[in-house]
């Protein structure tokens, strides 16, 4: 385990446009907001260590398995190539950032996902990763938190990557049966394999607002049914309605949250008495 | 003896209570003489109200709601939602908090505000994932060892098409179950309308309290009325007939213990109601704290299993 300083990246601050109000202004905005809007408080994607900034403890975050990384197991078309360029374009050596941290004080273990690389979708090493993190929790009893911004499995490794989805899932039930907390916070996008597994099983489920979640997309599901969808089909609105959520909680107020989420868990109420 | 004269004692009583800190004058025993003469007026005004004054009483808007208890009894209340299967029943609200630095779990029927808002809570009456996201809550509870509070207040389950289609029975048959196997301390308040099964969904405790202006039965006095007598505008005889009071209850012994209302009903002090609930609810979790965690199942089944009224006939 390695700790690692965390830095902002600095980059060329331009203008941004939002895609959701038009709106047009410095990027800086942007980035003070934590890629949220200012005007229309649309929730844009963020970066692994840009979320493990925003929510955990300063300077509590240490990584695990942070060399990790993918292999191409059915020598598939291509695919060694962008494994290639998404590490250079991220930094990364995967989809998802593992570790343990504080929030609000209390210990957790905790895993994000990262879009950029590969969609964020699951392979190998992403559900191995998960998988650790999650043993990592049984073995301390911490309360796992994981975020999740992810296209699905990754159709590269094939069965290998369905098969991930049993692995997270088969490792949570041992957390279930142990009864350690685990939340689990959907963020724009988390769909497919990640939605079908892992996901979907936190003891409290919380999502961003607008994110999008769901099994099959949505244009798959028109040319099914032959119908048009409505416009908030598979946000986290729609969700929420369906009984699917706990909660949707602003990016700016996640972490306070999850502080109170772990502050009441962490209460035992018979010696409160 | 009546309001009128209830209230010009207590505005006296604190007319006293300021002089005599104004000029640090003892004016205990005259204090404490007014204030018995005071609550008894209050028994007087309370004892004398009529079933139906009651009845009517529950179910007046400004009723306090499960989450108006909520927010004056806990703190950091983070709000639950959703069965995980269907939907997300507004007419049931379900969450964590803290009380006395004890984590619980908390969970009532909510019936609205206000017309609008009642419409959108269809007047406290749940639909099948109402009674769901109750038990996927308070089986989450019931894994972290967090005791659970219920507030019950709804003139019954939704009677819909789409209800029964999604198993409204099944569903409340699971929370009476369910409930019973739960080793942490479960406590359930009466706070307006027991309605029959809807409000038993959440009503199997270790203790069962009713504050003093509820009722609590198999039927509405309305649905029996209608049933017996083929006339609604008999619910008031239904009322009496089918003793549905905290009193009669108490009686019965199907509850533990009524709790006080303030003169005239829980929403005319809703901060002094939060009170008498909170002394209630911190003595019930002192004493079934301290139980372990098979006798608290144990006893919550005893509790159930004695009550019904029978005779054995010996056969000649
Ligand atoms: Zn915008």
């Amino acid at each position: 385990m390695n700790i690692y300083p965390l830095k902002r990246e600095k980059k060329d601050l331009n203008s941004f446009t939002c895609k959701s109000c038009g709106e047009t202004y410095d990027e800086f905005l942007m980035k003070k907001e934590w890629n949220v809007c200012p005007k229309c408080q649309y929730h844009y994607p963020v970066t692994a260590y840009d979320r493990i900034l925003m929510i955990t403890d300063s300077g509590s975050f240490s990584e695990f398995d942070k060399c990790l990384t993918s292999v191409d197991p059915l020598n598939f078309p291509e695919y060694k190539d962008k494994l290639i360029s998404d590490k250079k374009n991220t930094s990364l050596n995967d989809g998802v950032i593992t570790g343990e941290a504080f929030i609000g004080g209390y210990p957790v273990v905790i895993g994000v996902m990262d879009s950029r690389f590969r969609m964020g979708s699951m392979g190998s090493a992403v559900g191995e990763k998960i998988t650790r993190s999650i043993e990592e929790s049984l073995k301390t009893r911490k309360p796992l938190i994981l975020f999740s911004a992810s296209g699905g499995a990754r159709m590269q490794e094939g069965i290998l990557s369905l098969m991930q989805m049993a692995k997270t899932s088969a490792a949570l039930e041992q957390l279930n049966h142990e009864k350690i907390l685990f939340v689990s916070v959907l963020t724009n996008p988390t769909m497919g394999g990640v939605s079908a597994s892992f996901a979907s099983l936190g003891d409290i489920n919380i999502a961003e607002p607008q994110a999008l979640i769901g099994f099959a997309g949505k244009r798959i599901i028109e040319q099914t049914i032959r119908e048009e969808l409505p416009e908030n089909f598979q946000t986290s609105e729609f969700l929420l309605e369906h009984g699917q959520l706990d909660m949707v909680v602003k990016r700016s107020e996640l972490k306070q949250a999850l502080s109170i989420i772990l502050k009441i868990h962490h209460l035992n109420f018979r010696e409160c008495l | 003896m009546n309001l009128q004269e209830l209230i010009k004692l207590e505005n006296h009583i604190a007319e006293l209570k300021e002089m005599s800190t104004n000029h640090h004058l003892d004016l205990t025993e005259v204090l404490n003489n007014l204030e018995q003469k005071a609550n008894e007026i209050r028994n007087h005004l309370n004892e004398n109200m009529k079933v139906w004054d009651k009845i009517k009483l529950c179910r007046i808007q400004q009723r306090p709601t499960t989450l108006d208890y909520i927010h004056h009894i806990f703190e950091d209340f983070i709000e639950l939602h959703g069965d995980r299967l269907y939907g997300d029943d507004p007419a049931l609200v379900s969450g964590i908090a803290i009380f006395d630095g004890m984590p619980i779990t908390v969970l009532g029927n909510q019936k609205g505000k206000n017309t609008k808002d009642n419409i959108y809570r269809r007047f406290g009456m749940s639909q099948p994932e109402g009674y769901r996201k109750a038990l996927r809550i308070m089986q989450q509870a019931n894994k972290f060892n967090r005791p659970i509070v219920t507030f019950i207040n709804t003139p019954g389950a939704f009677p819909g098409r789409e209800a029964e289609e999604r198993g409204q029975s099944v569903a409340i048959a699971s929370n009476l179950r369910e409930m019973a196997s739960f080793e942490v301390p479960i406590i359930c308040i009466v706070i307006g309308e027991g309605g029959s099964g809807g409000a038993l969904a959440l009503g199997i405790g270790n203790r069962i309290f009713m504050l003093e202006n509820t009722f609590y039965s198999v039927i509405s006095p309305e649905g029996a009325a209608a049933l017996l007598w083929k006339d609604a505008t008999q619910a008031k005889r239904a009322a009496e007939a089918l003793k549905i009071t905290a009193k009669d209850l108490m009686k019965l012994g199907v509850i533990d213990e009524v709790i006080k209302e303030p003169v005239g009903g829980a929403h005319n002090d809703l901060l002094l109601q939060s009170q008498y609930i909170k002394q209630t609810l911190r003595k019930a979790l002192q004493e079934l704290g301290h139980l372990d965690k098979g006798i608290i199942r144990q006893q919550r089944y005893d509790k159930f299993r004695k009550i019904g009224e029978y005779m054995d006939e010996i056969l000649g």
